[in-house]
């Protein structure tokens, strides 16, 4: 196999991946861009097992080896895919992340190790250079594997949400960090693969440092972890691709990287926060805390079931902000159909989805595609936040921060600066809520409290399907 | 006082008055909050609420003698007539509506029965207090009823009709003023399905009328009115003139007009004069809600319809009491509020320390108060938003809130991170650092290194420019396939690592393949997926 023809298909495959990334900026042209990724993927895996096969073709037992990894893998994600619920969605990336950040801590150590690894052949600073790039990626594949099972297991609800600060964190993180570099110094210095006890070191410590990380952020921020970790194995992979010497993994290390620190961005920006505030600051932390709980004064409206009905029926445009509580009862598909029930009555329904609704981004999309809503309904929060004043009844269903007035006009409320849809300008409120518990961030909201505002109290699911079927009987 | 603190509800006296101060509902809330409750004989009949449904909620029902004579607290609606007041109970408490600038001798009067009087229409309109303003409720009420009346004087359709027999434009309805009365009538108008044009001094109004569906007027003068207290102040001589010009343009063209200016403490200003109601046409209809200050139109005649010129001029005074049962219903709650924010039955005390009570409290104890001054400018305009809008206004509840919506104007007070100077300052020093790390790099660093370097930071780049035009709601199947690309490379990497030999770099890179495939194979199907929901959404 020449190599120029390798390089040509590498070139393919990297600009099928950026026609991939670009038509999955708009809807009509997204499923394209979803194939013109897997063309390419499927090129690389193609050339790259020529490649291997032009190598020779001794290795049988090694050949037979790889092919069952391959299946098994492609076995294992397959089924994961098609049996994930799309409430599940944001801990199947989250553990999809992890195995990146695992895979690419092997590969860092396979290079290592391998005997016919350009460690040798190397010297000088070629060399110095190719092992620092072995413990950078080993480091940021550590961090990133780590990182993702923390947040997959804060996701799913196996670790609490809250945050976990430990006093001296900074230092504490400082510390791992600094001693991962120091840590390249005898890696460089030791000869041949006597350098292991310290890639191995480099790796433990990265591991502490990704759960650490993670430990330290509340629920509420867990969309820009996710988008932050899905940078980082861009990153992980981009620094395997040093290590080998391939451009591809480069380029799309590089691709994958910058996509997710956008996601991340575009995340603290829809919290109005700097993304060093969401890693280290964290919610309710003693460096973040703004002034005492103020006690909200009035009371809340509670509204019955029917109550609610009688004003959905009378109101000509109804504006549905789903949030993460919507995800969590599963009412999606109740919501459907209430926006179905309501549109047969001429009502107006449209969506609006906060950029950090839910705990993924564009979380909330993909749970009302999924039930079936079409997506011209759905609006950002750019978009829709000027139609409230013409709008006769918002339902807010599961949603607190990304609702709080306090955001707006309290300069001691924690998220004061963020961004939220500003609901209360409709006529009506309708807050579906199970309690009246604080959101993620733990700030009082006083929507709750405002004049126009009711509250049905109960699962959202219920609540719902009990409005279809009061409206339906109207 | 022993017992408990007794509300007396007396029959309304004054002739034509339908409304009563209580309701069965408002007297079961007084009871749990400790109030004994007497109400008198037939006093809801008016309103359609009969003598059986108060004792049902737990009153005793007794002669106007036992209400004025035995309650502690005299709860009504108008002012009370002087023999009314000279049976007021020693260290009572009388709550209505007094109007004591009408009737000076009122105060004395009830002085001199060494009792207390709260008058509702002093309430200030702070936030806190709304819950307890009946101006603002009775003001929602007059503004729906003014355009029923005037529908009913109004000989053609409100809204639109194309028949067989022809077409009927729709009626244009002016109104001014768009305080809580005026946004009401817009309300009331546009569900009628009138052509609706709103005119008020305030540009803060704008909004408010716009949102109702109707346009918005204003002339073309630099002066902003609001007056403070949800109220317009008095305007200038050349502003006065634009209105007028202004109104008369719009008289030739409007088949109603409902008037709602009111200045506190003044007559209410003739925006109608003649040489503007005599623009009208024939047959048009002009609803004076000024009435009981005077009128806005110079052809009013307050409690009376009148026709001048073919202009049917109505200046009825009793708008909310036409509605009686919803009236009574919203000043019963009111009242109530009244009553919870002076302690209820087991804390009852009238405290002159407090904001909402003082300006209201015009006899204390036996002595008359002198008024306070009104509260400091800016005090937030009461919110006469669309909740008021008849047809979708929640059953107003016992359990109202005390803080209003933010006000519509509100900017969201987007804080800076870092402001764009130290942004651009970091960004700067940045990049010098960066290149200047790129040149050691480049001065000390292998070929090899720097080439991939180059590709890295230009897929950087390309990266960069693709992703920012993603559209939001694909954000997360974007990071689904950025998963599955991210797993094919290093699948690569594992496959490049797998020697000949069953080393363990081969069994690692082996390993790092699985994985790797489980990313690609789920990372692009649950794209698929996620892909084919959104577009089952859009057929």
């Amino acid at each position: 196999m020449k190599d120029g023809v390798t390089t040509v298909a590498y070139l393919v495959a990297g600009v099928l991946f950026i026609r991939s990334l670009g038509g999955l900026s708009k809807q009509e042209t997204a499923q394209r861009g979803s194939s013109y990724g897997a063309v390419g993927m499927g090129v690389a895996i193609l050339i790259t097992a020529a490649a291997w096969m032009s190598r020779g073709m001794e290795g049988w037992v090694t050949a037979i080896l790889l092919v069952a990894a391959l299946v098994i893998g492609g076995a294992i994600g397959a089924s994961l895919a098609r049996r994930v619920e799309m409430t599940g969605m944001p801990e199947l990336v989250a553990i999809l992340h992890s195995f990146v950040g695992l895979a690419a801590v092997l590969v860092g150590f396979a290079s290592y190790l391998s005997p016919s690894a350009a460690s040798f052949d190397h010297a000088g600073a070629e060399r110095t250079v190719h092992l620092i790039e072995v413990g950078i990626g080993i480091a940021v594949g550590a961090l990133t594997f780590t990182g993702s099972i923390v947040a997959w297991a804060k996701l799913k609800g196996t670790l609490s949400g809250k945050p976990l600060l430990l006093p001296a964190r900074h230092m504490l993180n400082a510390g791992a960090a600094s001693a991962v570099v120091v840590l390249c110094v005898p890696l460089v210095l030791a000869e041949g693969t006597g350098g292991l006890p310290f890639l191995l070191g480099i790796a433990f410590l990265a591991c502490l440092l990704g759960v650490h990380l993670v430990m330290a952020i509340g629920g509420a921020d867990m969309p820009v972890v996710v988008s932050l970790l899905n940078s980082y194995s861009g990153w992980a992979a981009a620094a395997a691709g040093f290590v080998l010497s391939n451009d591809l993994l480069i380029v799309t290390g590089a691709l994958v990287g910058s996509s997710g620190a956008i996601l991340s961005i575009i995340m603290c920006r829809a919290m109005n926060r700097s993304i060093v505030n969401v890693i280290f600051g964290g919610f309710g932390t003693a460096d973040s805390k703004a002034g005492p709980v103020v006690p909200q004064e009035g009371e809340v409206q509670e509204l019955s079931l029917d109550g609610v009905a009688e004003l959905l029926s009378n109101a000509k445009r109804v504006i549905v902000v789903p949030g993460y509580g919507m995800a969590v009862a599963r009412a999606q598909s109740a919501v459907f159909e209430l926006t179905r029930v309501l549109r047969g009555r001429k009502t107006d329904v449209l969506f609006a989805i906060h950029p950090v609704a839910g705990r993924l981004p564009g979380h909330m999309n993909v749970l009302l595609a999924e039930a079936g809503v079409p997506y011209d309904l759905v609006h950002e929060m750019d978009e829709i936040n000027r139609d409230f004043v013409k709008t006769d009844a918002v339902l807010v269903i599961g949603a607190n921060d990304i609702v709080n007035p306090g955001a707006l006009d309290d300069k001691t409320s924690a998220i004061y600066g963020m961004p939220v849809l500003e609901v209360w300008k409709a006529t009506t409120v309708v807050v579906l809520k199970r309690g009246m518990a604080a959101g993620y961030a733990g700030v009082e909201n006083p929507l709750f409290y405002l004049t126009n505002t009711r509250m049905l109290f109960g699962d959202a699911k219920k609540s719902i399907d009990g409005l279809v079927t009061a409206l339906k009987a109207k | 006082m022993s017992g408990p603190v007794r509300v007396g509800i007396p029959k309304e006296s004054a002739a034509g008055e339908r409304r009563v101060a209580a309701t069965p509902e408002s007297v079961k809330k007084l009871i749990a909050l400790g109030f004994a409750v007497t109400v008198e004989h037939d006093a809801g009949v008016a309103s359609g609420i009969d003598d059986a449904s108060y004792e049902a909620a737990g009153a005793a029902i007794g002669d106007e003698a036992d209400v004025w004579t035995t309650a502690d607290v005299v709860a009504k609606i108008r002012p009370p007539s002087h023999p009314e007041v000279r049976r007021l109970r020693e260290a009572s408490l009388l709550i209505s509506l007094l109007q004591p600038e009408r009737d000076e001798k009122l105060p004395e009067l009830i002085a001199a029965r060494k009792a207390s009087a709260i008058a509702l229409e002093r309430i200030p309109r702070i936030t806190r207090a709304q819950k307890m303003d009946v101006l603002s409720s009775m003001a929602n009420l007059a503004g729906y009823r003014a355009v029923v009346e005037a529908a009913q004087v109004f000989q053609r359709t409100f809204g639109a009709q194309v028949t067989a027999a022809g077409t009927i434009p729709p009626a244009r309805v002016l109104v001014i003023g768009a305080g809580v009365a005026g946004l009401a009538a817009v309300a009331a108008a546009r569900a009628l399905s009138a052509e609706v044009r709103a005119f008020d001094t305030r540009p803060a109004t704008q909004e408010q009328i716009e949102s109702l569906g109707a346009s918005y007027l204003n002339v073309d003068v630099k002066e902003d009115a609001d007056g403070g207290g949800g109220y317009a102040k008095e305007m200038s001589e050349a502003f006065l003139a634009a209105e007028i010009a202004l109104f008369k343009a719009q008289a030739a063209e409007v088949d109603i007009i409902i008037t709602t200016a009111l200045i506190p403490g003044k007559p209410a200003p003739k925006l109608l004069p003649v040489e503007v109601f005599s623009a009208m046409k024939p047959g048009s209809v002009i609803v004076d809600l000024a009435a009981e200050q005077g009128g806005n139109c110079s052809a009013c005649v307050p409690g009376e319809i009148v026709v001048n010129g073919g202009v049917t001029v109505i200046g009825l005074t009793d708008l909310p009491s036409r509605m009686a049962s919803s009236a009574s219903r919203l000043f019963a709650t009111n009242v109530l509020h009244l009553l919870t924010e002076l302690g209820g039955g087991a804390a009852f005390k009238i405290d002159r320390e407090s904001d909402v009570v003082r300006p209201a409290l015009v006899v204390h104890d036996g002595e008359v108060l002198p008024r306070p001054p009104p509260p400091k400018a800016g005090a937030p305009a009461p919110k006469p938003a669309k909740a008021e809008s008849p047809s979708l206004a929640p059953p107003p509840s016992s359990k109202t809130s005390l803080r209003p919506p933010p006000s519509p104007d509100l900017k969201p007070a987007q804080q800076n991170i870092r402001s764009p100077t130290r942004r651009a300052w970091g960004t700067t020093v940045g990049g010098l650092l960066l290149i200047l790390v790129l040149f050691v790099a480049g001065r000390f660093a292998p070929r090899d290194f720097l080439q991939h370097s180059t590709v890295f930071i230009l897929a950087c780049f390309v990266g960069w420019q693709v992703i920012w035009s993603v559209t939001p709601s694909l954000h997360t199947p974007l990071m689904s396939v950025t998963n599955a690309i991210s797993g094919i490379i290093i699948i690569i990497g594992g496959m490049l690592q797998v020697g000949a030999g069953l080393d363990i770099a081969s069994v690692l890179g082996a390993l790092a393949a699985l994985f790797a495939a489980i990313n690609i194979a789920g990372g692009f199907l649950v794209t698929e997926r996620m892909l084919r929901m959104f577009r089952r959404g859009r057929e």
